[in-house]
C-alpha cells in the first residue's frame, strides 16, 4: 500500500516535471524554430539567430528584476520611463562635455535611485499598492526626461561606445553574454540562496513572513533599487544600439517585460514561477518576432499572437483544474 | 457603545467627504491662482474647451471606477477605443449617408464584443484581470492595425455629418459634454439606488462574503467588463470624430491617464470603495491640469511630469490623513 502510494508518488512527480510549464515554452520554442525554418530558407543560421538576439537583448535585462518584483507580488510599470530618464541624463551630460564613462556611472546612478524612490515610497505607504506608486513615477520620469530634452534628440556618442549593442567577441554577440552571465547570477539569487526564498515567502505570505522574522521593506525595498539599476543598464545597451535617445524612447517596455514574465510561468500573484520560465518566454517572444519579419508578416499579427498567448497560457491550466474539480 | 460607534461611522463618512471637498478645494485653489496669471482661462469658452477635452476622460474613468471596485484593473480601454473608432471610422467612410447614430451603434458594439471576451475570460476562465487585460490589449491594437491595414483613415475621408457628432450642440452643451453628463447621472443612479449597482461595491469589498450572502460575482464582474467595453466603444467613435482621424495607435497608453483620474478621485486600487462624484472631480482635475498648465505659460514638456507629481501628492496626502483619522479614532477608544 505504502509502495504503490510511493510509487504513484513518483509516477506523479514525474508527469509534474514534464508537464511543467518551461518544458510548454521549449516546446513552442522548438516549434517556432522548425515553422520559421521551413517557411524562410535564410532563417536556420547561426550567425542570424545570434544577431537577432541583439533587438531584444535590452528589455531582456529589465526582465531579469522584474521576475523577482511579480514574486514578490508586486509590478513595476515604471522601467520604461527610468530607461528613457537615465539614457536622456546620460547623453546631455556627454554633450555638455562630461567624460562618456562617468556620464555612463551618472546613467546608472540615476536608474538606481529612481528604484530607490519606488521602492522608499512602496515601503513608506503601504496602502499605496505598487502599481499607483510605480504609475505615478512613471509619469514623473517620463516627464523628466521631457523636461531635459523637450523634443529634441542627443547622441553622437564616442564611436567604442556603439560596442555595448553592436559589438561582438568571437561570433556572440557581447550584449548576448552579459545577458547570460547576469542571468545565471540573478537566477542562482533567486533558487539558491536564502534571499531568494524570501522573496517567494513574501510573495506568498507577506504578513506572515514578517511575523517569522523575515526583513520585508528591506527586501522590497533592495528588488525595486535593483529594478532601477537594471533599467538603467538595459539604457546603456539601448542608448548604444539606437546611436542617439529621445524622451520618448523605451515607451511602452514595461508592458513588454511584465508580458514575458507572465507568459514565463511567474503568477502575477505572486510567490510562483520561476527565472528559467522567463528567460523562455523572453525567447520564444523575440524569436518568433524575428522570424515574422524574416517572412513578412507585419509584427501587428505578432502583437495578436503574443496577446493570445498570454491569456491562454493562464487559462488553459485554469479550465483544466476547474473541470477535474467538477469531475471530483 | 452607541456614542463610539456613531463617531467611528462619522469619521468615516468624513473621510470619504474630506477627499471629494479636498479635490474640489483644490480645484478651486487652482483655477483661482491660474485665473490671477491669466485672466483668460475662467472664461466661458475656454471652460468650455477643457469640458470638451475631459469628457472622453470622464466617461472612461467612469467604467475604470466599476472595474477598480470590484478589484480588477483594465489595460486593453486604449486598445478597444482604437479598434471600435477605427472600425466605425471606417464604415462611415464607405458609407457616407450612414447617420451619425449608426456610427456610435457600430462602435458601442465593437467595444462591447472587446468587453464581453476580456469579462468572459476573467469571470469564466478565471483569468486576473491584469493578465486578460494586458494581453488583449495587445490582441485588440493589433486587430486595429490588421483591419485598417496600416493606413489612417482622416478627416476628408468621413462625412460631415460624422464630424459634427463632436462638434454639435445639444441645449448649448456641447455633445461631448451632454453624454458625458448623461453617463455620469446614470451610472450615479445605478451604482448608488439599484440593487446591482450595490452588489458592485459587495463584491469589491469582500468578495467570499458576497458570495455567501448570495450573489453571483461571477456574474457581476462579466458585467462590469463588459459595461467597461461598451463606454470604451463609445469613446472611440467620439474620439475618432473629435480629432478627425482614426489611427491605428489612437489612444495608445490612454488607460494609464485614466487609472491615473480614478486614483486622484478616490478611487482604492484594493477594490470596494470609489464614488461617482469623486471621480468626475479625478477627470475634471486631471483635464484642468492639461488646460490650465499652457495658460500660464508653462512649458508643454513640463506638464506630463507635474500630473505625476500632482497624482504622487494626492494619493500620499490621501494616506497621511486616513492614517490620522484612523489614530483619532483610536484614541477616542480610549477615553
Amino acid at each position: 500500500m505504502k509502495r504503490a502510494g510511493a510509487v504513484a508518488e513518483k509516477e506523479l512527480s514525474f508527469k509534474k516535471f514534464f508537464f511543467q510549464w518551461e518544458w510548454m515554452l521549449v516546446l513552442i520554442f522548438i516549434v517556432i524554430n522548425v515553422v520559421n525554418s521551413l517557411i524562410s530558407p535564410y532563417y536556420l543560421n547561426l550567425d542570424n539567430l545570434l544577431s537577432a538576439t541583439m533587438t531584444f537583448m535590452d528589455k531582456a535585462l529589465i526582465v531579469l528584476p522584474m521576475t523577482f518584483v511579480i514574486i514578490l507580488g508586486a509590478i513595476d510599470i515604471s522601467v520604461g520611463s527610468t530607461v528613457a530618464l537615465s539614457a536622456v541624463i546620460m547623453a546631455v551630460l556627454y554633450n555638455s562635455g562630461v567624460p562618456m564613462t562617468l556620464a555612463m556611472v551618472i546613467c546608472i546612478a540615476v536608474g538606481t535611485l529612481c528604484g530607490f524612490i519606488n521602492g522608499i515610497l512602496i515601503v513608506k505607504f503601504k496602502e499605496l499598492s505598487a502599481i499607483i506608486v510605480t504609475l505615478s513615477t512613471m509619469i514623473i520620469y517620463r516627464g523628466t526626461a521631457y523636461i531635459i530634452l523637450e523634443d529634441q534628440a542627443s547622441g553622437k556618442f564616442p564611436s567604442w561606445f556603439t560596442y555595448l549593442g553592436w559589438g561582438y567577441i568571437g561570433r556572440i554577440p557581447f550584449s548576448l553574454i552579459v545577458f547570460t552571465i547576469l542571468a545565471v547570477i540573478f537566477g542562482l539569487i533567486l533558487h539558491k540562496t536564502t534571499f531568494g526564498r524570501r522573496v517567494y515567502a513574501i510573495g506568498n505570505n507577506a504578513v506572515a513572513s514578517k511575523f517569522s522574522g523575515i526583513e520585508v521593506d528591506k527586501i522590497r525595498l533592495i528588488i525595486f533599487t535593483i529594478t532601477g539599476t537594471m533599467s538603467s543598464v538595459a539604457a546603456l545597451f539601448l542608448a548604444s544600439r539606437m546611436g542617439s535617445v529621445r524622451p520618448n524612447i523605451a515607451t511602452g517596455y514595461e508592458m513588454e517585460v511584465i508580458a514575458a514574465v507572465v507568459l514565463g510561468g511567474v503568477s502575477s500573484q505572486g510567490g510562483k514561477g520561476r527565472m528559467i520560465g522567463a528567460v523562455l518566454a523572453l525567447l520564444v517572444i523575440g524569436f518568433l518576432r524575428y522570424g515574422l519579419g524574416l517572412i513578412n508578416i507585419p509584427s501587428q499579427v505578432l502583437l495578436i499572437i503574443i496577446g493570445l498567448l498570454l491569456v491562454f497560457a493562464v487559462l488553459i491550466p485554469n479550465v483544466r483544474s476547474r473541470l477535474s474539480l467538477k469531475a471530483r | 457603545m452607541t456614542r463610539e460607534s456613531k463617531s467611528v461611522t462619522l469619521s468615516g463618512k468624513s473621510i470619504t467627504r474630506f477627499r471629494e471637498l479636498g479635490l474640489l478645494v483644490f480645484i478651486v485653489i487652482l483655477s483661482v491662482s491660474v485665473q490671477l496669471r491669466n485672466p483668460e482661462f475662467l472664461t466661458f469658452e475656454n471652460i468650455n474647451d477643457m469640458l470638451t477635452n475631459t469628457a472622453i476622460l470622464s466617461i472612461l474613468a467612469v467604467g475604470m471606477m466599476m472595474i477598480i471596485i470590484t478589484r480588477g484593473i483594465d489595460l486593453s480601454i486604449g486598445s478597444s477605443l482604437a479598434l471600435a473608432g477605427m472600425v466605425s471610422a471606417l464604415t462611415v467612410s464607405k458609407y457616407q449617408n450612414l447617420s451619425p447614430f449608426a456610427a456610435i451603434l457600430i462602435g458601442i458594439i465593437v467595444g462591447l464584443g472587446c468587453g464581453v471576451i476580456n469579462g468572459l475570460l476573467i469571470s469564466k476562465g478565471g483569468v486576473f484581470p491584469i493578465i486578460t487585460t494586458l494581453g488583449m490589449m495587445n490582441a485588440y491594437r493589433g486587430l486595429t492595425y490588421i483591419i485598417s491595414g496600416g493606413r489612417w483613415v482622416s478627416a476628408h475621408q468621413m462625412p460631415a455629418a460624422f464630424k459634427a457628432i463632436a462638434t454639435g450642440k445639444i441645449l448649448g452643451i456641447n455633445n461631448l459634454v451632454f453624454i458625458s453628463i448623461v453617463i455620469y447621472i446614470i451610472f450615479y443612479y445605478f451604482l448608488n439606488y439599484t440593487r446591482t449597482g450595490r452588489k458592485i461595491y459587495a463584491v469589491g469589498s469582500n468578495p467570499e462574503s458576497a458570495k455567501v450572502s448570495g450573489i453571483n460575482n461571477e456574474r457581476i464582474l462579466f458585467m462590469v467588463y463588459a459595461v467597461m467595453g461598451a463606454l470604451a466603444g463609445l469613446a472611440g467613435v467620439l474620439w475618432v470624430s473629435k480629432y478627425a482621424s482614426a489611427q491605428g495607435d489612437t489612444a495608445s497608453g490612454y488607460e494609464m491617464n485614466v487609472i491615473a483620474a480614478c486614483v486622484l478621485g478616490g478611487v482604492s486600487i484594493d477594490g470596494g470603495s470609489g464614488k461617482v462624484p469623486g471621480v468626475l472631480l479625478g477627470a475634471l482635475l486631471f483635464g484642468m491640469l492639461e488646460n490650465a498648465l499652457p495658460m500660464i505659460n508653462v512649458s508643454p514638456f513640463w506638464q506630463k511630469a507635474l500630473q505625476g507629481v500632482i497624482i504622487l501628492i494626492a494619493v500620499i496626502v490621501n494616506v497621511l490623513v486616513k492614517r490620522s483619522v484612523d489614530r483619532k479614532n483610536l484614541m477616542g477608544r480610549k477615553l
